[in-house]
């Protein structure tokens, strides 16, 4: 178990940085997210053609860059740091494992999502914890798809989905082309404006059934998701706290900076305090997946994190004051992503409840 | 003046002006005139002179027989902070020319304190008020002002001697928002609508008949304001479930899928909290009706604050995929404010505001501590100075 970054970790993170505080700025941010093209595709496909980030952890013989869960986790800190709307979740982290978890797996796609040039979803609702049963909205007949899945996330700039399925032997998945009349994509109006979701409807929809277990590539990109979405989780929280610890040592009423009044640097550390037991679980989280305590870290990490990025959000919208209150202010994307975070892959509750046994904390009879 | 009596007295009004043949304005007015529009003011400014409980008598009597109301919520700021500052400041001539046009709704208010350096140092503000002739002349900037778009009228705090001690040197004023130098600006909110403004005094002139209290005195002025603006909010009696425990209940009862142990503990002691604080709302009217009011009211709006936003909060993970959701970012200008209004992702956002307007949750400590408590005072650097030599 390592806990650090190690210095390519921390080379990677400096790449995604960089390329970050040069592309994703809020204003920009804010401009874009109520277009109708919300998604930053241009920066996505820098990121995945430039830096690889697309294809962290596919294995090189499958096109991608080796590496492991815990580079995607770095990058995914620094996503969560600058709200940068990318479909890195949905793309590179949903669909991509889910895809990796098939026999065998499609190494052609993988390679088209991985450089970008095409951009995948999984199609469960964003809000699916993992452990929950094999959806059963969408069903597999005569060899067409035809269902529903509310909230999907990023489905809006997907070319392509992986679509859990059932049939009439039971669970199958699927990967569908978007660009079919038998499929419809419908940008829901999200909270977070950083990542929106949609609903998709499939009417017949073509589609290349993938082989392997269906249940268990499916069940495999929800852990490791849950798992990783922690670290996004942390570079939100870090940033709420960073840019509030600059406000407050700038901002000044009854004639001295508002930072020097006790009762909010005692907030302050307190957040500090959380924030260190959260990159600690985080860090822990994605160096477990894949190995035998992955579920315990990831739910651990989960349930913490969000709770942590939720209320370093909300106190970064209160210490603001009035100017957190406001449209034009970064601190209210923060605030929905953190919020609808908590959300995504279970509810800390959910994430509580699937931990107990695992841990001997059986539930009252 | 008893229940009695009043009810007496309402009736008859009714009988004066039948609520389904009178015009809603017209009616308005007439129930201003006839002094039962807030019973607890002085004869001739709409009220009684009886004492603040009865109104309940009046508004039983009025809802039953299908009266119009003046919105309150259109209103809020006229009704609790202009009417109470200029019932307690103003001239004969202001209560007469102001209060009846503001209690019917047909002139709004709106409050022009916080500035963009002077937000909970209230006492900071920069806006100049410059004495010429008969007039002053106003130039300044003021920040978060709700209902600025729809106002007729403002109260506005000001700087009218930079030369002494902050809290000596302001002057409080009635402005007129349709004046010359006036430019009111939308500021978008998080929920994506624009509830407050910013507005811009340009050499906006001003009578001097428009001051509310002395010249310098506009502190306390203010005081008064605020105080009222921190009452208002545990002043109107709501049902059991009448606040944002309300929604989050429905949603409960309404979708037993949602419904797991760990959300049922936090939902039933949310309940209970919202009740304990409905039932010191009760307890604090209780005293100020036989006229010994506790100081439990500066707490209440902590804990308003509070509970909102953990209500909604919690309502969001309850609703699981609908709280992804949003319902409307469109930006808009609203006439009027409603915290309960619209979907749980609106008020989740919305409740933010609630620890933030009207002085944020650690001011309202720092009173409760200080003023309340007692605990010696923090030590200050900035009000022996001259406001013009601080540290900004
Ligand atoms: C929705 C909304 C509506 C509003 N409507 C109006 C309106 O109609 N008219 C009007 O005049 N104003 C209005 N306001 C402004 C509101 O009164 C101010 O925002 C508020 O007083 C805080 O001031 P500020 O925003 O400058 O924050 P700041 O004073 O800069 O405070 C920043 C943070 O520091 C904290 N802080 C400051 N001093 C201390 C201290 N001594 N100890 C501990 N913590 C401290 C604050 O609590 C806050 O968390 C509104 C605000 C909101 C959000």
């Amino acid at each position: 178990m390592n806990l650090l970054y190690s210095d390519v970790e921390d080379q990677l993170r400096a790449s995604v940085a960089d390329l970050l505080a040069d592309r994703a700025q809020p204003a920009s941010i804010l401009a874009r997210c109520e277009t109708d093209k919300p998604h930053d595709l241009d920066l996505w496909r820098t990121l995945t053609a430039e830096l690889g980030a697309g294809s962290l952890h596919v294995p090189e013989s499958l096109g991608g860059q080796g590496a492991s869960a815990r580079e995607v986790a770095v990058v995914l800190e620094e996503l969560g740091r600058t709200v940068a709307p990318v479909p890195f979740l949905g793309s590179a982290v949903l669909a991509t494992t889910a895809l990796l978890g098939c026999e065998p797996a499609d190494g052609e796609l993988l390679g088209a999502l991985g450089s970008g040039r095409t951009v995948g979803a999984l199609a469960v609702s964003l809000a699916t914890a993992p452990g929950s049963a094999f959806p059963s909205t969408v069903e597999y007949t005569d060899g067409v798809l035809r269902g529903r899945v509310r909230s999907v996330a990023d489905a809006a700039a997907a070319d392509v989905l992986v679509v859990p399925a059932v049939g009439v032997d039971g669970p199958t998945l699927h990967t569908v082309r978007v660009d079919q009349a038998q499929v419809t994509v419908t940008p829901a109006v999200s909270l977070d404006l950083t990542r929106p979701i949609a609903d998709v409807t499939f009417d017949g929809a073509a589609s290349t059934r993938l082989t392997g277990d269906p249940e268990s590539a499916l069940d495999g990109a929800l852990w490791t998701a849950a798992a990783l979405l922690a670290s996004e989780q942390v570079g939100v929280a870090d940033w709420c706290l960073t840019t509030t610890v600059a406000y407050l040592k700038d901002r000044h009423q009854f004639g001295r900076p508002v930072g020097s009044f006790q009762a909010l640097k005692h907030r302050l550390a307190d957040l500090f305090g959380e924030l260190a037991l959260a990159r600690a679980a985080a860090r822990n989280a994605a160096d477990a997946v894949g190995g035998p305590e992955e579920r315990v870290a990831a739910l651990l990490a989960n349930s913490l994190c969000s709770t942590v990025a939720v209320h370093a959000a909300e106190e970064c919208v209160q210490l603001h004051g009035g100017i957190g209150m406001t449209w034009e202010h970064p601190a209210h994307l923060y605030l929905k992503r953190a919020k609808a975070d908590q959300i995504a892959l279970g509810t800390p509750g959910q994430h509580r409840r699937l931990l107990a046994p695992l841990v001997d904390l059986p539930a009252p009879r | 003046m008893n229940a009695e009596t009043l009810r007496e007295r309402t009736r008859e009004f009714l009988d004066r002006n039948d609520p389904a043949t009178t015009d809603r304005l017209e009616f308005l007015r007439a129930r201003f005139d006839a002094g039962l529009a807030w019973v607890h003011f002085p004869e001739g400014l709409g009220g009684l002179g009886a004492e603040r409980e009865l109104q309940n008598v009046v508004d039983q009597e009025l809802a039953a027989a299908g009266a119009p109301d003046n919105d309150p919520r259109r209103i809020g700021i006229g009704l609790g902070m202009a009417a109470p500052t200029i019932l307690a400041f103003g001239t004969d001539e202001q209560k007469h020319r102001f209060l009846r046009p503001l209690w019917t709704g047909e002139e709004v208010w709106c409050q022009l304190f916080s500035e963009p350096g002077a937000g909970s140092d209230l006492a900071a503000v920069g806006t100049r008020a410059v004495r010429d002739g008969d007039d002053w002349l106003v130039t300044g900037q003021k920040v978060w002002t709700s209902s600025a778009h729809s106002a007729r009228w403002a109260i506005l705090l000001t700087r009218t001697d930079p030369d002494v001690p902050k809290h000596a040197g302001m002057s409080y004023f009635v402005l007129d928002m349709t004046a010359p130098g006036v430019e009111v600006r939308p500021l978008r909110q998080i929920t994506g609508e624009a509830e407050f403004n910013e507005v811009f005094m340009t050499d906006t002139r001003i009578p001097d008949t428009d001051r509310l209290g002395e010249v310098g005195d506009g502190w306390r002025v203010a005081q008064t304001t605020l105080m009222n603006e921190r009452v208002a909010i545990g002043g109107r009696p709501v049902p059991r479930e009448g606040g944002m425990i309300g929604p989050v209940a429905r949603a409960w009862r309404d979708r037993p899928e949602v419904r797991t142990p760990e959300l049922h503990d936090r939902l039933v002691d949310l309940w209970v909290q919202s009740e304990a604080l409905r039932l010191a709302g009760v307890r604090l009217r209780q005293q100020l009706a036989v006229g010994h009011p506790g100081p439990e009211g500066s707490a209440m709006k902590l804990a308003f604050a509070r509970l909102n936003q953990e209500l909604t909060g919690l309502e969001l993970e309850m609703l699981g995929e609908d709280g992804l959701r949003y319902d409307d970012w469109t930006m808009r200008r609203p006439d009027l404010v409603d915290f309960l209004g619209r979907e749980a992702g609106y008020r989740y956002l919305r409740a933010k505001g609630n620890s933030i307007e009207g002085g944020t949750s650690e001011v309202l400590r720092n009173i409760i501590a200080e003023r309340v408590l007692g605990l010696p005072a923090e030590a200050r650097v900035d009000t022996k100075v001259p406001w013009k030599d601080l540290p900004r």
